[in-house]
């Protein structure tokens, strides 16, 4: 399955969707509605200067994750495909770390199932961020912020 | 054949193991998986537990060649 991909470079989120619809989805007549969410690192994370970040992944068990939840996405909405991309390793602020996409003929499956495949990767894909912080220090993300 | 015991993330710097492997016979369940492969620590509340990369309770048996990870809340997105 090409529709999740955990990557360790740089990820160009629009890059990705331009190559994902290439291979027709872009010509898909049955396509009314694309929701797009894109996740990028902030400078500043529970009031403290962040400089530059670490993602570390458990291959295998996260792509794995990430296939159900779009299976799962697949089961809950009418949907014609859907995109999942994380990027892992060193990550500096401003970097895109994810991309989800949903698409749909309509817009409420659409906008519906890609906050479902964002909140569902926050809560239960094998991630764990390490923040360098702007003194030098390091530290683990301890939980993310609810989404909802 | 043997049990696979993995860390992740901080678990695995405060532990400072990756990876402990286990004879079959030294875990039946996930959780004495995460004490003999500690050391006996008490498992923290928050720790998640995975068996063959599927999330896994405490008290799940173990067959032999298991893959069993311990790791913090997942912090991705």
């Amino acid at each position: 399955m090409d529709n999740v991909r955990v990557i360790g470079g740089a990820l160009d989120p629009w890059a990705e969707l331009q190559r994902y619809q290439a291979r027709g989805l872009a010509e898909h007549a049955g396509v009314g509605a694309t929701a797009v969410f894109v996740g990028s690192m902030r400078d500043l994370n529970e009031g403290d200067a962040v400089t530059a970040m670490t993602l570390e992944h458990y291959p295998g068990m996260t792509e794995k994750h990430l296939a159900a939840i779009i299976e799962e996405a697949g089961r809950r909405w009418d949907l014609i495909d859907c995109l999942i991309v994380h990027r892992v390793g060193e990550i500096l602020p401003t970097d895109p770390i994810v991309l989800t996409a949903a698409w749909s003929a309509h817009r409420k499956d659409a906008f519906e199932a890609c906050r479902f495949l964002m909140e569902e990767l926050k809560s239960r894909a094998p991630f764990w961020k390490k923040e360098t912080l702007a003194d030098g220090g390091e530290r683990w993300v301890e939980k993310n912020t609810p989404g909802y | 054949m043997s049990l696979t015991v993995r860390f992740f993330a901080s678990l695995r710097e405060r532990l400072e193991r990756d990876e402990v492997v286990l004879a079959p016979g030294d875990a039946a369940t996930v959780g004495e998986a995460w004490a003999c492969a500690t050391g006996g620590e008490a498992m923290p509340a928050n720790v998640l537990a995975a068996v063959n990369q599927d999330y896994a309770a405490p008290d799940q048996p173990l067959k032999d060649g298991d893959e069993v990870a311990f790791f913090p809340p997942v912090t991705g997105g």
